[in-house]
Order: structure tokens, then sequence, then C-alpha cells
């Protein structure tokens, strides 16, 4: 090996052990940048928090806890027979014509669309067509419509991750396609649709822009009424119900007149995020539970 | 016969849940389409006066018209902030994704896979939240920007940080999806680790990198609250990063619900939300052409 | 076995949403219907002392609109519900279009707004509703509370919102740049504030920090040493930590809006639509003009429509 070849190996192994670490660097960087601030938000909420905040008033965000769930419910209600059904027809009956062509189409523009978007959507339909007050039903609807492009993807993969002995012995056994998917492969795969499920819950309760325009963005709930036609009952899905993340964007505009709104959307952000760490983390150990246990059973 | 029936019946059902999709999908471009075209239908504005101009003036009240709907301070703001945002993510989420499946597989499933998910999960408000009360008076002293901070500088960075994991996770996926007969191939041809990612996995994964960060520049654009808690909603084109200029989605949430309905203004904002819908679908068809021409070159090797 | 298990679970999710829509909608209904229909008058109990407040008002009260009036709405309905516990109201912002567009629609039995009707509705939707000018808002420039200006002429605040002064110095003040920071256009209290400090003068747009809320406008003054904006009062009750600036000597106050010397106030309206059975709206509204809880509307840094002088109406005549 001649000098010049030797200077050019010595050279690109210092570029690779530099890139390598700057590489390291960049990793590095991003979980520390998660930590700070995930732990930032969540310590400047413990911090500013006061039991008052929690309660369910008009100085609490417990009515906006208890719309952002309620919402969610809803949407969850809505979009996962929908989604779950269009991708059972993904996976197991779609050929290859225009109608599934389109609807591929379809899951990719709704997937793509902004979620401001979705909102001024199920403004302009539910509010300004039919006439509406703000209602938590049509902020539910606009969420459900965010979420069933990933709920739709989610249980088609499911479905088609199965092992394809599943469906042939059901089969092979005298099933008949539907019963092999209602009866072997649904259940087989719905683990995976639940863990699609939690993390599209996950993404509904951050929910602010769909709902700055559907939902309302104020919330008077009385804990005795139950009377399901009331505008204070908290389980009438058509009375105003703002949400949290909605409540953190409300907060600058009345800020103001609150000395403590920026405490209170400190707090309301840390359960946001304490949420959504929840919800990750649930998703997170059903997928390992899946995995060691389709790895047990070979 | 019973069993034939309930098959029907079943596929039927969920056939319906498909169709359901695409009616979906089609009502709300039918919608957004008719709503948004009011401006250059009913009100006599012209396309190019909406996106060229910056004269925004119109008029606010029910069924009124004559002013200006010139919208390019929007969307210049929209774009910038994009443009900047991209500029920052883009390089550290190849470098994240590159990391993840090339240097430190392992650390990438177990610790950075997760991590990108909370990221994502993070609700965007909250980003909006921290970058007001965190970032924007940072720059602000950091920088003495003149607008107590609120910039395109913040709202870069916020944006930065939202649409880093879409482009992480995608550009991880296609990295993954690298035969490990080229790998294997290069290594044996006596490269170093990086020259073989700089020559082998970033260009053979390049089609699908591109798709990452098309579809992180999809998110940047119709994000709506972050950036408006930190741009600052001013109605001018910028000086420099660190002066505050207006989007399209803050002018959106911000005038909606002030302005009269059926108004100038308000079709005028119809029309900025029927510009994002189409910007959404044109990155959709954007990514379809990377696709084809990618697998084009595939079959014609 | 299973398969009819799974049909019939599909049909129960089936009927169960669609019977969860219908009592959806049935309650949509009866928000609007019922807050009218169920209204009724009874008698007080025997045990309240005071005769004089003797009706009780039941029934159920939407409102939704400004988002500046939305505090003291909220306010007056909790004051409101505890004296009329068979009451309930549900107050919401969105915006003054929105209001007008919720009420004039009978989606809400009150639409709140910081402007006249026929300022953004069409004319037939106008004349179907009735204003109540519940209260008055005053409007006032702020300022930082380092910058040392505690008074400007007209002359100097219509120079600056217009951009034609842009240094404090041309008016006293430190040498340092003036950042302006204002309301969107769509927004009531910018039109208040136009027409009756800028004596119409269209604001620069092109140099102002256009803000759409009140909020992040006074924490942006607080902030920035060499900002101005304009609040209504309301917003500077609670919050000393910027300087309201006099309008040629005359400090922005309820006293001086009553007595007419200070000019930058609007009436706060609270539109309710004609023909409509409007007893417990009314009776709320009636409430919130009353002298009973007038001291307190005064407490939130409102203006009592009612102590309004001839002097204070006639000078904001056009």
């Amino acid at each position: 090996m001649n000098e010049d070849s030797m200077k050019r190996i010595r050279k690109a192994e210092r570029v690779n052990h530099f890139m390598t670490g700057l590489l390291y660097a960049v990793g590095g960087f991003f979980l520390v940048l998660l930590i700070v601030l995930a732990g930032y938000i969540i310590i400047s909420g413990l911090r500013d928090l006061k039991p008052e905040y929690l309660s369910f008033t008009r100085q609490g965000i417990g009515n906006q806890f208890f719309n952002t769930v309620y919402l969610v419910f809803w949407s969850l209600l809505i979009s996962v027979p929908i989604g779950v059904g269009a991708g059972v027809y993904m996976a197991e009956y779609a050929g290859d014509n225009k109608f599934t062509k389109a609807l591929r189409v379809s899951m990719e523009a709704l997937s793509s669309l902004p979620s401001i978007v979705v909102g001024l959507f199920g403004y302009l339909v539910f509010i300004l067509t039919f006439g509406f007050q703000w209602n938590l039903l049509a902020g539910a609807l606009a969420v459900s419509i965010l979420s069933l492009p990933s709920i739709t993807t989610t249980t088609e993969d499911a479905l088609r991750s199965l092992p394809k002995s599943y469906k042939q012995g059901s089969m092979a056994l005298g099933a008949t396609h539907w019963k092999a998917i209602t009866t072997v492969l649904l259940p087989a795969a719905l683990p995976r649709i639940i863990t699609g499920v939690i993390l599209a819950a996950g993404r509904g309760f951050g929910e602010a822009a769909a709902l700055l325009y559907t939902s309302g963005q104020s919330t008077v709930l009385n804990w005795n009424n139950w009377n399901l036609t009331s505008i204070t009952c908290p389980l009438n899905p058509m009375r105003p119900g703002e949400t949290l993340a909605l409540h953190i964007w409300v907060l600058r505009t009345e800020g103001a007149l609150h000395a403590n709104s920026t405490e209170v959307a400190n707090v309301a952000a840390m359960i946001l995020v304490l949420l959504t760490l929840g919800f990750s983390i649930s998703a997170r150990i059903l997928t390992w539970r899946i995995n060691r246990k389709s790895t047990g059973e070979k | 016969m019973n069993r034939f029936k309930n098959e029907y019946a079943g596929r039927i059902l969920v056939t319906i849940c498909g169709g359901f999709l695409i009616v979906l999908t089609l009502i709300i471009a039918i919608f957004l389409i008719v709503r948004g075209s009011v401006t250059f239908t009913q009100f006599h504005h012209s396309v190019a006066e909406f996106l060229f101009s910056s004269d925004w003036s119109p008029e606010d009240s029910a069924g009124a018209y004559g002013g200006g709907v010139g919208s390019a301070i929007y969307i210049v703001g929209s774009l910038l902030t994009c443009g900047l945002a991209l500029l920052i993510a883009a390089p550290f989420s190849i470098a994240a994704a590159v990391f993840i499946t090339e240097i430190s597989p392992e650390l990438g499933t177990k610790l950075f896979q997760p991590a990108v998910e909370i990221f994502v999960g993070i609700p965007s408000v909250v980003y909006g939240w921290v970058g007001m009360t965190v970032l924007v008076p940072w720059i602000r002293d950091a920088f003495n920007a003149p607008m107590g901070g609120y910039s395109v500088l913040a709202a870069g960075i916020v944006l930065a940080v939202m649409i880093f994991p879409t482009i992480t996770t995608v550009a991880a996926d296609s990295i993954r999806s690298v035969s490990d007969n080229y790998r294997k191939a290069a290594y044996g041809l006596g490269s170093t680790r990086w020259q073989m990612i700089w020559h082998i996995s970033l260009p053979a994964a390049m089609p699908g990198i591109l798709t990452g960060i098309i579809l992180g520049l999809a998110r940047a654009f119709g994000e709506a609250l972050a950036v408006a808690m930190v741009i600052g909603k001013t109605r001018a084109f910028p000086d420099s990063i660190l002066s505050p200029t207006n989007n399209l989605t803050s002018a959106i949430a911000s005038d909606m619900g002030n302005s009269a309905n059926g108004g100038e203004m308000n079709m005028a904002l119809w029309s900025m939300a029927l510009l994002l819908f189409l910007i959404s679908i044109a990155c959709i068809l954007v990514i379809h052409l990377i696709s084809a021409r990618s697998q084009k070159k595939m079959l014609g090797k | 076995m299973t398969r009819e298990k799974v049909l019939r679970a599909a049909a129960l999710v089936i009927t169960g949403i669609m019977a969860a829509g219908a009592v959806g909608c049935g309650s949509s209904a009866g928000s609007t219907t019922t807050a009218a229909g169920s209204t009724t008058t009874k008698a007080a109990g025997s045990t309240t002392t005071k005769a004089a407040s003797a009706a009780k008002v039941s029934g159920q009260i939407t409102a939704a609109g400004s988002s500046a009036l939305l505090p003291l709405v909220q306010d007056a309905a909790d004051a409101f519900m505890a004296e009329n516990p068979d009451c309930v109201i549900s107050v919401n912002g969105g915006g003054s279009g929105q209001g007008l567009k919720q009420v004039s629609d009978g989606a809400v039995n009150i639409g709140n707004s910081d402007v006249f009707a026929e300022d953004k509705l069409d004319a037939d939707a106008a004349a179907q509703l009735e204003d109540h000018e519940v209260c008055t808002v005053t409007m006032a420039p702020i300022v930082n509370k380092d910058l040392g200006v505690t008074n400007l002429s007209t002359d100097d605040l219509v120079k600056i919102f217009t951009g034609e002064i842009t240094n404090w110095s041309a008016v006293g003040g430190p040498d340092e740049n003036i950042m302006l920071i204002t309301r969107p256009s769509s927004s009531g209290t910018r039109t208040l504030f136009k027409e009756w400090a800028l004596n119409g003068a269209e604001e620069s747009s092109s140099s102002a920090l256009e803000t759409d809320d009140s909020g992040t406008l006074l924490q942006n003054v607080a902030d920035n040493k060499n900002a101005i904006g304009y609040v209504a009062l309301s917003y500077l009750v609670s919050n000393s930590s910027v300087q309201a600036v006099s309008i040629d000597g005359v400090a922005p106050t309820l006293e001086n809006t009553y007595n007419g010397s200070y000019k930058v106030w609007g009436y706060e309206h609270m539109y309710t639509k004609k023909g409509a059975d409007n007893t417990a709206a009314e009776a709320f509204i009636n409430y919130m003009m009353g002298d009973a809880y007038s001291s307190k509307l005064e407490g939130m840094g409102y203006g009592v429509s009612s102590k309004m002088t001839q002097n204070a109406i006639d000078a904001h005549k056009k």
C-alpha cells in the first residue's frame, strides 16, 4: 500500500469517527431536549399546582378535564367502528379496483389534512349549516375525522401482519371469510388495534385547533344536574364543552383578568403531557406484551 | 344458507365503512371549495390578487365587499416559518434517523422510538405555550429582538421541534428498508461506516427521506395554535428572522370568530382555509410522484 | 353462535350510536326551545324576606359571542344563578361575529357583541334582533411603567398609531423606538379606539404587532419598555403591571367616562331575538343592568349604562 492510499484511509477513518461522534451528539441532544422539555412542563405544573386549580369550578380545570375525556370518548365511539370496518375492508376485501384506489387516496388526504381545516369543516357543517350553538359533539366529530385514517391504517396493518395460516386454517375448517374475520382474525389482531386506538385517543386529548370553532371556548357544568337535555348536564353532548388543550389557548385571551392564569395554564399543560406520557407508555407496554407473546408462541 | 347471508352482510358493512371515508373526503373538499371560492366568484377578486397582493383591507359586514383581500403577507409568513423549520429540522432529523438505524439500532428501538412517540404526542398548544413563555423571552433577551421576541425565528423553532418526529420516523423506516446486501457489499469493499452511510444508505433511502420531509412540511403548514402563540401576528413582511409576521393559520384562528359571517373578510379567511387544503393535497401528490419515480428507477435497473 | 354474538354486538353499537345521536339532537332542540318554553315565574319561597325581588326565574339561557364581554357575563351568570337556582346559564366566547350569527340563527338566546349588529349582519337579520346596551366599556392607551409617559395629546396619539412618530423622544419620552401593539381589524376594541381616540385615522398595521387578544397585549406592554397599546379598563382592574395613559390630560376612569370628559368608550351589547320568548334571558339582562349588580359591574371595570350623563351621550353622537 502506498502512502497516498494510507492517507486516504486514515482520513476516511477520521471522518468516520467524527461523524459517528456527531450522530451520537445529535441523538443525545434530542433525548436531552425531550427530557428537559417534558421535565420543564411537569415541574412548572407541579410548582404552580394548588388544590383549587383541580376543582370542578370556574377557577379549576376539573370540568375541562372531564370534557377532554368525554369528547375523546365520543370521538372514539364514532371513529372506531367505522375505522375498524374500513380497515377490515382494506385488509380482507379490497380488490385491485377503482374503489380501493379511491379509498387509499381518501385516507391519505384525510390523514394529511391540517387539524384547523378539519375544525373549520366541522364549524361549517355543524355550527353554520345546522345552526347549532357550540357543542361538544361537533368537536368530537371533528376529532373523529382526524383519528379515522390512523385507526383504519392500524387495523389494516394489524390484520395483514397476522400469519396467513390463521385465515387458511379457519377457512379450511369450513368458516366463511366473514366468520374467519370476526372469530379468528379480529380477535387475534385486537391487541394491536387497541394500541392504535390508545395512540389515537392520546392525540385526541391534545387536539385544540379542530375544537376552536366547534366545541366552544368555555364550559359551565352542574354536577347535580343529570337531566340530559340541560345545557349544564355533564353528560349532554350538545352543550358547549371546552377541553384542556383549548383552555390553555383561551387562558391567553382572558389571561389578564385572572392573575393566576399562567399558573393554571402550566398545570393544564402538565396534565396534558402526563396524559400523553401515560397513553404512550401503556401503548408501548401493550406492544411489548404482544411481541413477547407472539415470539413465545413460536 | 344463513352463513352466506352473513358473509354478504359483513362484506357490505365493511365496504360501507370504506365508502364512508371516500364520501367524507369528497364532502370536505366540496364544502371547502364552495365556501372558499366565494371570494373569487361573488366578490370578484382575482386569484392573483389573493395570492400576490399585500393589500389586506376586506370589508367586515355581511354581504359587503369592495376591499382588498391580498393575502401575500400571510402566505409568505407561512412559507418563511415552514422553510426555516425545515432548515432546522431536516438535518437534525436525518441525523437522528441515521443514528437509530445505522449507528445504534438498540438504543434506537429501546430509547429513541418511544421518545419520538412522546414528542409526537405532546399537544401543539403545549408546544406553543412553552414557546411563548420560554422561547420568546429568551429570543428577546438573547438577540435583543425588536418586538419582544415574537418572531419568525420563534415560530420556526417551535415548528422544527414539532415536525422533527415526523421526518425522523419516516426517514428511519426508509433507511431500515434499504437492503442489507448493499451494506455488506460496501463493507466488503472496505468502506468505513460513514462512507457506507453517506454513499449507500442515504442515497438509497432518499425517496423515503424526501417523503418524510414533505410530510413534515405539510404538518408545519397546517399547524395553527402553536405558531399563532409565538409569531407575533403582525401584518407586515418580516425584515429579518427576528421580526414578527403573520401566517395563514394564525389569521384564520384569530379572525374567523370575530368577522361577520358571510362578509368579505370572513370569506377571504375561508379562501385561506381552501388554500391550506389544496397545499396538503399538493403535498400528497408530490409524495406520489417521488415514489412513482423511484419505483420506475428500481424497475429500470 | 359467536357469529350471532358479533352481529348482535355490532347491531347494539349501531343502535347505541343512533340512539345517542337522537338524544343529542333532542337535547339540542331542547336547549333552545325549553329555554323559552319551560320558563315559568313562580312566587318566591315564604322564607325570603325581600318581597321586592320575589319573582324567581327558571329556565335555560345560552349566550355566546364577544370574548371581551365573556368574563363579565360569566360573573353575572354565577351571581344570577345563585339567586335563581332553577335557572341555568351557559356563556361562551367565540367572537362578536359568531355571537351575532348564532343569536340570529336561534342557536343561542343571547348574542354578546362589542359592536352594533348592523355593523356585522345584513339589515334584515339585524332588524330581527333587539339590542340591550348592558354596560359601557372604556378603552385606555397603556404603556410600560418604566417609560415615564403618563399623558399624550390626541394629536400625538394619532401620530404614534399611524406610524408618523416612531420614537418616544418626540413626545417627551426617552430615546426609544416606539413598539406599537394593536388588535386585529376585526376586533371591536380596535374599532372603538380608532373611532374615538384616533378620530377615525387608520392605524398603521405594517409597523405594529397585532395580537388577537387583550391578555397577550397586556403582557407585551408589561414586558417591553418601549411598547404602547390599548385595552379595556376591565383588564387594568386586577393588573398593575402597566401604566394607563391620559388623553389630553383626562385620565381613563369610569367617572370621566360618565361625565363625558373621556371619550374613548362604547356600549357592550347583548342581543336577543325578537319574537322569541326571552323571559328568562331578559330577566338575566335586566339583572345585569340593575342596581343590585352595578357595584360588582363597576368593580370589574365596566361602566353602568344608566349612569352615563346626557353630556357623555351627546359627546358620542356623530
